[in-house]
């Protein structure tokens, strides 16, 4: 079963952050990396990400057959999404158990959310 | 392994691998040397011909670098000690059958999860490389290495023993052959048949009532294949499908063993949905369909083998047999168990079956809430289109 765990960041927690001694970040940074060791370890890590700052967005919208990108940064947004795991485990609760180590759970928000398959259903 | 010799090979691969692991241990190690082995016969026999014996020159290769090997790792800390007590193993008097069926049990050893013991199942019995494997299950092929490489070592201490049922090991399989059972999927030609790779295992398991239950349903499923989906891909629901698409051959060796295995052996779950499978093959039309029969058949699953899924095709074919009124009455009554209350097929039944009593207003938001609870493609698709 595939997953993504996507990770939001917000302004707040952006500026908690900026806030934190390079101590506290590098606390932070190795929580990553080891949790990226335990799940490359565990043979359930499919890929993951960290997204560039989110000013570098850019969005494009086809209107009436008409083409319109629009670079950032994007004043609204409250949740930004700042990297995101793919893991293939074995089910949802140990998914969410992965998702839980995620740092940003106590700054922003973390979701998982199960991936579309191609399965068949029985009739 | 391509190539004219692969058939033979990969029929050999986890005999040979299951003797020296018995004689020497260490899995990791052993299958390193069968491979190699394998490597050798590869560019040997093509040039010079196909030995009489070819499993007894496989052991005795593989045998031999195993023993290379171990005394190249023990040099480094003992010298050459005891090295010479190790003798290859005499290859002759061992039925492969019983040791194909301790390589089963050790790669769905217990202590591993389910992706992994499909991985390790693939590459050791089943013979298929690590890229073959990561392409068939989407993921990078560093994730399918990690996950044998941490099975290997889970194992590497386990002892080989002949008792245990096979439980374990037939569940893999079917997970092998759900996983290939697939609607249409990105770059087929590069995706190994799985579903033809769970077939071929299992016709390597001994006999017995569930294994033959469980060779006859996926037998039965597969041959549907060919019209389970329409030219542009879309799905098929069972009662539309052409008939006369669905293999003939499959249905036929399926119904067989089915029909043996019930009447030889005690019933069990794998039995049981063959027989529903194969009640549906026997059908020339969806109209003609023995639903009381498929009732029974369900009444008995439910006895042995209960699950949110059984209770729904329960409740569908009662529908099919008492009308829709007592169905949904049954579906009411199946609502309160909390395994079904978060089932996305709650919903799909539900509007199936007011579709039948005519409730069509009634039954459209139920197919929409299904298609949006539904990880499967298709099938949202298809209650997309029924919404």
């Amino acid at each position: 079963m595939k997953y993504v765990i996507l990770i939001y960041g917000n302004p707040e927690s952006r500026a908690i952050w900026d806030t934190l001694s390079a101590e506290e970040r590098a606390r932070g940074l190795r929580d990553y990396e080891r949790l990226n060791e335990d799940l490359a370890d565990s043979g359930e890590l499919v890929v993951t990400e960290a997204l560039a700052d989110h000013a570098q967005t850019k969005r494009l919208v086809v209107r009436d057959g008409q083409r319109t990108t629009t670079d950032g940064p994007f004043a609204e947004a409250k949740e930004l999404l700042a990297g995101f795991y793919l893991v293939d485990c074995e089910n949802v609760e140990r998914a969410v158990e992965i998702a839980w180590r995620v740092p940003e759970a106590q700054l922003g928000l973390v979701e998982v959310r199960p991936v579309m398959t191609l399965d068949d259903f029985l009739p | 392994m391509t190539g004219p010799l692969e058939p033979l090979l990969r029929d050999l691969a986890p005999r040979v691998l299951a003797i020296l692991v018995r004689h020497h241990g260490d899995f990791a190690a052993c299958e390193d040397a069968v491979q190699e082995a394998l490597l050798a016969a590869a560019t040997q026999w093509p040039e010079q011909g196909v030995p009489d014996n070819p499993k007894a020159w496989l052991v005795t290769v593989a045998s031999r670098r195993r023993v290379e090997a171990w005394r190249q790792d023990t040099a480094r800390t003992r010298r050459e000690h005891t090295a010479f007590t190790l003798t290859p193993p005499d290859p002759d008097p061992v039925p492969g059958v019983d040791d194909t069926l301790t390589l089963f049990r050790l790669c769905c050893h217990p202590a591993l999860t389910p992706p992994s013991q499909v991985a390790l199942t693939l590459r050791a019995v089943g013979g298929l490389t690590t890229a073959e494997i990561a392409r068939a299950f989407l993921v990078p092929e560093a994730t399918i290495a990690q996950r044998i490489s941490r099975a290997k070592q889970r194992v590497k201490g386990a002892t080989f023993t002949p008792s245990g049922d096979l439980d374990a090991v037939r569940h893999v399989l079917y997970l092998i052959f759900t996983e290939g059972h697939t609607a249409s999927s990105g770059d087929r030609l590069h995706r190994v048949d799985l579903t033809a790779e769970a077939i071929r295992l299992t016709r390597l398991l001994p006999h017995d009532g569930e294994t033959d239950g469980l060779l006859a349903l996926m037998l039965l499923t597969d041959a549907r294949r060919p019209a389970r989906t329409t030219p542009d891909g879309a799905l098929v629901p069972l009662t539309d499908q052409d008939r006369t698409l669905w293999n003939a051959d499959a249905i036929a060796e399926g119904t067989a063993l089915v029909h043996h295995a019930l009447s030889t052996h005690p019933v069990g779950p794998y039995q049981l949905q063959a027989a529903i499978a194969a009640v549906h093959a026997e059908a020339p039309t969806a109209a003609d369909t023995d639903w009381p029969q498929v009732l029974t058949l369900y009444d008995l699953l439910h006895a042995i083998a209960p699950g949110p899924m059984v209770t729904l095709n329960r409740i569908v074919a009662q529908a099919m047999v008492d009308g829709p009124d007592p169905a949904l009455k049954a579906l009411d009554q199946a609502e309160h168990d909390p395994a079904l209350k978060a089932h996305h097929r709650l919903h799909a039944v539900r509007a199936h079956l007011l579709d039948l009593a005519g409730r069509h207003d009634e039954a459209r938001p139920h197919y929409a809430r299904a298609a949006t609870l539904t990880r499967s493609l298709p099938e949202r698709r298809y209650l997309h289109s029924r919404a």
